[in-house]
């Protein structure tokens, strides 16, 4: 084998804007987003208009939105309505970001660039999510969601009560493993979505390099699967908290 | 012994050490989560949301394994 597949952990920088480097994966997100902006204004737009005339992406992401609402009301139950937004964000943006690697083209489709007076070639697309600042991004805003929504439920008293106890003595050595483990929080969201979403990468252009007809269908397969998956639990664990969060024990 | 061939023993060692665990774990929830939805089938929407969140936890920790492999081997 004398040319090895082009895989590199971190997302490589494609241009400059006033000193801010743009990696190929923010524009893969810019894409992403946009189309999240027109699939939203559409169905805004629909919205208002008489119910007969309605076109069917209306209900379909009516349908979407009303199967992740009972899911969530298992769990939250009545504060449902106030975390709705928020989570509901979070599983479509994570769920876009995922299949969007999958397109062909993405990590396909090279550009030249000319960086320490060489040229090589990268990849002009890559999945917003293979990037471990994209994920970390996202696990840091919602580990500090969560306690800033626990805060807004509880008081600033019962929410420094959760963790110190004065009545308690052994409760500072437990409060502060409970500080602790709100840290490894952010690692463990931040580390399963992107080892997931980058490890199928990587598994898809070992496939592609191998056996390059056909041989990558089934991990394809596996790959929408996965992608869908991590979406949901990222959404799940994030409403579990929060719902640990806001409930009065004690 | 060279540096090379210890890196690379031990990059397929860390992966599939790292699997076996979460392998076990993962296995054992399965078989628990079965048992009760055996035995209480009302309750099956409840026990299939929460096993699916105690597997995420699971394989989280042979995904930090496979990323320390991949860390290795690419840099």
């Amino acid at each position: 084998m004398e040319r090895k597949p082009h895989i590199s952990l971190k997302a490589e920088k494609i241009f400059e804007i006033f000193g801010i480097p743009i990696t190929n994966s923010i524009l893969s997100s810019l894409i992403v987003l946009i189309l999240f902006l027109i699939l939203g204004l559409n169905y805004f737009r629909e919205s208002k208009k008489d119910p007969l005339k309605r076109n069917s992406l209306y209900f379909i992401v009516n349908f979407l939105l009303k199967s992740l609402y009972n899911f969530f009301y298992g769990v939250l139950g009545e504060e449902t309505i106030k975390y709705f937004p928020l989570l509901t964000s979070f599983f479509l943006f994570i769920l876009l970001q995922n299949w969007f690697g999958l397109i062909p083209g993405v990590g396909s489709i090279l550009i030249k660039i000319n960086a320490h007076n060489t040229h090589h070639f990268i990849p002009l697309l890559r999945g917003g999510t293979a990037d471990l600042n994209t994920t970390l991004g996202l696990a840091i805003f919602s580990v500090i969601f969560t306690n800033i929504a626990s805060i807004k439920a509880l008081g600033v008293k019962n929410y420094i009560a959760r963790f110190y106890r004065i009545k308690e003595p052994i409760s500072f050595f437990i409060g502060s493993l409970e500080i602790i483990s709100e840290f490894s929080k952010v690692i463990s969201f931040a580390f399963r979505l992107f080892g997931n979403i980058f490890a199928g990468e990587v598994l898809l252009t070992v496939i592609a390099f191998l056996l390059p007809m056909l041989a990558s269908f089934p991990f394809l397969i596996l790959e929408i699967f996965v992608g869908f998956i991590q979406a949901l639990v990222f959404t799940m664990l994030t409403c579990v908290f929060i719902s640990l969060g806001i409930s009065k024990h004690h | 012994m060279n540096i090379e061939v210890i890196k690379i023993i031990m990059i397929s060692l860390t992966i599939t050490v790292g699997s076996i665990v979460p392998g076990l774990a993962i296995g054992k929830i399965g078989i628990q989560a079965m048992e009760s939805i055996g035995r209480n089938p009302e309750a099956e929407a409840g026990i299939r949301t929460t096993m699916i969140l105690v597997v995420a936890f699971a394989e989280a920790l042979a995904i930090y394994a496979l990323v320390v492999a991949l860390i290795l081997k690419f840099t």
